[in-house]
């Protein structure tokens, strides 16, 4: 690519300029006829593949009209040759999915509630499955991520302390049958004294045994109070909440010496509680859901954090 | 094409081109060019890689299942996704760089629909003869000879066209392994549906749409359009050498200063591959494969007249000949600040990647506080987060990694589901471990809002150690 230009080349005048834009070539397409600031525009016909793209394009579309829905009509879309329906695909899906989980369902129904955790292929199916029947049928009352509200009585599911007991067995228990529920027999059942309005304590009673709890809790109390509610709470409290305060599972007695409040532990709270009682419900999930989705529940809140 | 009165058509069928065959210096790099890389394709994915008994040992391999990117010794994970942008990065400035310099040198050499079309066209002439005779069998009525050729290209086509798709199935997966199934037809659907597609494709693109793929389907001539400058070299007809153009009879010259160097012989037209006349000037067409040259060489060769009649020069070198001066030489034009610049940020970029790709530790780890509640009180009053802690086991093999807090860190540190601080992970897998952080009751961190707070993952055998900051949260909220 050196100098090779011949001689002549080099005296010869250039003829015009290369490339010249004003020289019309033999193939130059006519314009459209439109000039935008002397820029025209040529007109060249389409490719006729592109026409055959269009025409493929409408042969599809019209296949497509006699094997899906496609036109609407008064009442819904013309069905289709194919009888496709989203959904029914989803619904395809779900007994797919219903299908492959099925082998696992029936290791966890055949799974003693207490060593599932030792399986931890199965263990992780439970604890993939309860969390979804978890978002499902728990979170509206204890919240998404298990955490209860305090306001309302929901308990807590993540904390190390249980109402009717924290166990596989004891969480199963409960959620099969719900709490306080009379749809089914085994259902756990109690009920805490209304003190105040059923006229078992007096009002000087109530204020003296709360301050005996605001001592067993650990918190600022009233020591001359507190000294008379020990004899109030022996004789009105212990058999459910223990001597102790430590509570008890098979009552559903919440422990009064801990940290952990299901309702509130300042005094105002706690004399409502003893002057009115409380108690709250849980549904029992027997009918509504499979036995291993409650078995899968079970295992997905015993690992939140506070399981036994 | 048509005169005003008639209003011009609104389709135009695609004018066939029947390239001729061409014999020169390009013509031969072009088909070491073409081999090579169809060797590189088809090799690729049977190169072996010992990377242990756990891992594949495909050398090139994009598994797309288990998303990891094999590459040798190299092995990207889905989170450093960066280094596939830095590649595309390079690639994207490569392109800046090699079409500032040399124009539309990918398209012309190394674009697979250049390379691929080659191909079916060497099959063509082969089976159809050279130009005047493929163009005497595309005039033909159908007869016998006309269906036996035309058959029996579209079958080798095909089946070039079925190697190409089948090579490509083999970079996703296990080659051997899909070979086998491939043969026994038990491979993967999706295995038969890219097989197919890519075959098709193939054989369209390569047999039938050929430089349309170029014209109207493909950005890169267009954005190169505009990448290009007066220093670029790229493949142009010296007119002011060849022109006025003439023919001439054998034997015979014309009379001087009335004739240029072209004869008009039309055998750069001829050999295009892309149908164009080169002494238009430059055209958005042109993939400058360098064919008109090896063609008008020989033709200048034969009449006496030096080489180069079209050749690669830049815009430049125009003004340069044209006052007598000779072409400034390649070098001059490849060299100069903007290809520089491109170079120097291209090779940043380069070192910068392969910097990082060998600093990378082999573990790697996140924290995801759980926020759903943000603490959890216990029965002892202490004050407990969780966090779920995923942890990269990058190595070939299985490792043990403990768990740990800064030292002095007043919490204490719980797996889940796990007796003590350790755990193993298998080979090249990634686990979400939840951790639980306690801080006593009645500590200052089990009060105030938050507290920070650094978990280690460190290899029990081994010395790599890594760390993440987060926060604890007490109950003042």
């Amino acid at each position: 690519m050196s100098d090779n230009t011949p001689e002549e080349a080099k005296v010869r005048p250039p003829e015009r300029q290369y490339p010249d834009p004003k020289v019309k070539l033999k193939q130059e397409p006519p314009t459209t006829g439109h000039s935008w600031d002397g820029i025209e525009e040529y007109d060249n016909p389409m490719p006729r593949w592109w026409l055959w793209t269009f025409y493929a394009t409408i042969i599809w579309a019209v296949v497509y009209w006699v094997l899906y829905p496609a036109w609407p009509m008064v009442r819904g879309a013309t069905p289709g040759l194919l009888g496709y329906s989203s959904r029914g695909e989803v619904v395809e899906e779900i007994a797919e999915f219903e299908q492959r989980n099925l082998a696992f369902f029936e290791r966890l129904n055949d799974t003693e509630l207490e060593v599932i955790s030792d399986d931890p292929e199965l263990q992780s199916f439970a604890v993939n499955a309860g969390s979804s029947v978890f978002a499902a049928q728990c979170s509206q009352c204890h919240g998404a991520g298990g955490a209860g509200v305090q306001a309302a009585g929901y308990p807590n599911l993540l904390n190390d302390e249980w109402l009717w007991g924290g166990t596989m067995e004891d969480i199963h228990q409960t959620i099969r049958y719900g709490i306080r529920n009379e749809d089914y027999a085994d259902a756990r059942w109690s009920q805490m004294p209304a003190f105040g309005q059923d006229g078992l304590l007096d009002e000087e009673e109530i204020d003296q045994v709360v301050h005996y709890v605001l001592q067993m809790s650990g918190q600022e109390y009233d020591a001359e109070l507190a000294e008379a509610g020990f004899e109030v709470y022996d004789w009105n409290c212990a058999s459910c909440h223990g001597d102790d305060g430590g509570g008890d599972y098979f009552q559903g007695a919440p422990a009064l010496n801990t940290a952990i409040w299901l309702y509130g532990g300042d005094y105002d709270t706690l004399w409502e509680s003893v002057y009115y009682s409380r108690f709250g419900v849980m549904p029992g999930f027997a009918e509504r859901l499979r036995d291993a989705e409650i078995r899968a529940v079970a295992a997905y809140v015993h690992q939140l954090g506070g399981g036994q | 094409m048509s005169s005003p009165d008639t209003p011009p058509k609104l389709y135009a069928a695609r004018e066939p081109i029947f390239p001729r065959r061409v014999e020169g210096s390009y013509r031969t790099m072009k088909w070491w060019l073409l081999g090579m890389m169809l060797a590189i394709y088809y090799i690729t994915p049977w190169i072996r890689w010992d990377r242990g008994p756990e891992m594949p040992d495909q050398a090139v391999l994009l598994d797309l299942a288990n998303r990891r990117f094999f590459f040798f010794m190299i092995e990207i994970w889905p989170h450093e996704f960066y280094f596939v942008a830095g590649l595309l990065i390079m690639a994207g400035i490569g392109l800046f760089l090699f079409t500032s310099a040399l124009g539309r040198v990918w398209c012309g050499y190394a674009c697979p629909q250049t390379v691929w079309t080659d191909l079916f066209i060497l099959v063509e002439r082969w089976i159809e003869g050279d130009r005047n005779a493929r163009l005497r069998l595309h005039r033909k009525k159908w007869d016998a000879e006309k269906v036996r050729k035309y058959g029996l290209k579209w079958l080798v086509w095909a089946l070039i066209g079925l190697a190409t798709g089948g090579a490509w199935v083999f970079y996703f997966t296990d080659a051997p392994t899909l070979a086998r199934d491939l043969v026994t037809l038990q491979a993967h659907p999706i295995a038969w549906i890219t097989i197919a597609i890519l075959t098709a494709t193939t054989f369209f693109f390569g047999g039938f749409f050929r430089e349309q793929i170029c014209i109207y389907a493909c950005p890169w001539p267009r954005i190169q359009a505009a990448m290009m400058d007066e220093d670029t070299l790229t493949i142009s007809y010296r007119d002011w050498r060849g022109e006025p153009r003439g023919k001439l009879r054998k034997g015979q010259t014309a009379p001087e200063g009335t004739q240029g160097d072209c004869i008009d012989c039309m055998a750069c037209v001829n050999v295009c591959p892309m149908g164009i006349d080169i002494r238009d000037g430059q055209q958005m067409e042109c993939i400058t494969c360098g064919l008109c040259i090896d063609a008008c060489n020989d033709v200048m060769d034969r009449i006496g007249k030096p080489r180069d009649l079209i050749g690669y020069l830049a815009l430049s070198d125009e003004t340069r000949e044209r006052a007598g001066e000779p072409q400034l030489p390649a070098w001059k034009h490849v060299f100069r600040p903007r290809t520089v610049l491109y170079t120097v940020i291209w090779g940043g970029i380069g070192i910068a990647l392969i910097a990082a790709l060998f600093l990378r530790s082999d573990i790697d780890m996140s924290v995801s506080p759980i926020r759903n509640p943000t603490h959890v009180v216990l029965s002892d009053g202490s004050v407990r987060n969780a966090y779920d802690v995923s942890i990269r086991n990058m190595h070939g093999s299985p490792r043990e990694f403990r768990i740990e807090l800064s030292d002095g860190a007043p919490f204490e540190l719980e797996l889940q589901g796990i007796a003590g601080q350790t755990l193993t992970l298998p080979a090249d897998t990634q686990h979400s471990q939840r951790v639980y952080l306690t801080a006593p009751a009645g500590s200052e961190e089990a009060q105030v809002q938050s507290t920070p707070a650094r978990l280690w993952v460190v290899e029990t055998a081994g010395n790599e150690r890594i760390h993440t900051d987060t926060v604890f949260n007490g109950r003042a909220q």
